[in-house]
């Protein structure tokens, strides 16, 4: 797939980089990527990896724009109030940049649809907000076999990994299981500072990007700690866990399962 | 022997909104001991009943998981840094 000059002009800064090239372009237009969530993380995800020229873009969110979105969602406006933010974002992205495809999947990802939307893209970006979806989607690419590019945070404090399934540890191998429900305030209940997600949903771009051209050291094996107060970023290595239920020497999670059950959580009180 | 140790945001209630903290032990156990002494309820939040680091949190000194060298009973020296790492989920 030979360049357009339109694309040569778009993507010139980049394709400038020996890291990146016309070949690397290349690579970043072909390439698929699902964002779980197009939140505080998904946003600047999203908005950098059209930016960059990632082919096509899957978007997940079942979620309606709401006021209290905009302080740090970024790709939203007031006048998305109310409106499927799956849709606004595949909107915004196209007129970003018309080069690509986006796919908006306006649902909730679970256990019956999960592997079958998984399955149609290289690369996946976890933005979602609470830990069913976090262990569901770790589950669902280590056995499918895609990268994962995770992301997490906690009003001022953040962190990301790479998980590569067989060369690396996935979520469970670092956390074999959720807090107890309540343990650990939510985003709404907590609070986060805007900048702080949009350094982390950046962290996952780049890391994304990265994957896709085969470029770099990517954050495999190794937690990003990210403190925006002391404004320091640690690493940590994460190594993988032999007795890992999914992806240890004898697993005993082979296909998906009730993760609401799973992170304790009542069906009725779950949203 | 005194070695630094980062409070994760959710813990930092308990130890006055101070993100480092010091406190003394020659190994983890003794250092969450410690840590209790000084800002009482910390080692209910770490550690479940039976004493053991809660599945959700991970302990590392200076780099590495305790879970990957002797759990608990890991040594420290002088200059470690130790980091309480819990598992968060925010995104949206």
């Amino acid at each position: 797939m030979a360049l357009r000059d339109d694309q040569i002009e778009r993507y010139s800064r980049q394709i400038l980089l020996p890291q990146v090239g016309g070949k690397g372009q290349e690579k970043l237009l072909a390439a698929k990527v699902l964002i779980i969530g197009v939140g505080g993380l998904g946003s600047p995800v999203a908005a950098y990896l059209a930016g960059a020229g990632v082919g096509t873009i899957g978007i997940i969110d079942s979620d309606k724009v709401e006021m209290n979105n905009l302080h740090r969602q970024i790709i939203y406006t007031g006048d998305d109030i109310g409106r499927s933010k799956a849709e606004v974002a595949k909107e915004r992205l196209i007129k970003m940049n018309s080069d690509i495809k986006v796919n908006a999947h306006v649902l909730r990802l679970c256990s019956d649809n999960a592997l079958n939307i998984i399955k149609d893209y290289d690369i996946v970006v976890d933005g979602s907000d609470n830990f069913p979806t976090r262990y569901l989607v770790n589950d669902a690419c280590v056995l499918l076999g895609k990268p994962l590019v995770h992301g997490a945070f906690f009003r001022v404090d953040g962190q990301a990994m790479v998980i590569k399934p067989k060369e690396g540890p996935c979520y469970r191998c670092m956390f074999s299981e959720p807090p107890p429900p309540g343990a650990v305030p939510s985003c709404q209940e907590a609070g986060v500072l805007g900048a702080l997600a949009g350094t982390i949903g950046l962290i996952q771009a780049t890391e994304t990007i990265k994957l896709i051209l085969g470029i770099g050291e990517p954050l495999i094996g190794k937690l990003i700690i990210y403190s925006s107060m002391e404004m320091s970023f640690r690493k940590v290595k994460v190594p993988k866990d032999p007795e890992c239920p999914v992806c240890g020497q004898h697993p005993s999670v082979t296909k998906l399962i009730d993760y609401e059950q799973f992170c304790g959580i009542n069906k009725k009180e779950a949203k | 022997m005194a070695v630094n140790v980062r409070i994760p945001q959710p813990l930092q209630k308990i130890t006055g909104g101070k993100e480092l903290v010091e406190a003394e032990g020659s190994t983890v156990k003794d250092l969450i001991e410690d840590l209790e002494k000084k800002f009482p309820g910390i080692k209910g939040r770490i550690c479940d009943d039976a004493g053991k680091v809660r599945r959700f949190i991970n302990i590392y000194v200076n780099e590495e998981d305790i879970r990957f060298s002797s759990g608990d009973a890991t040594a420290l020296k002088e200059g470690d840094e130790v980091s309480i790492i819990p598992a968060i989920a925010g995104g949206r």
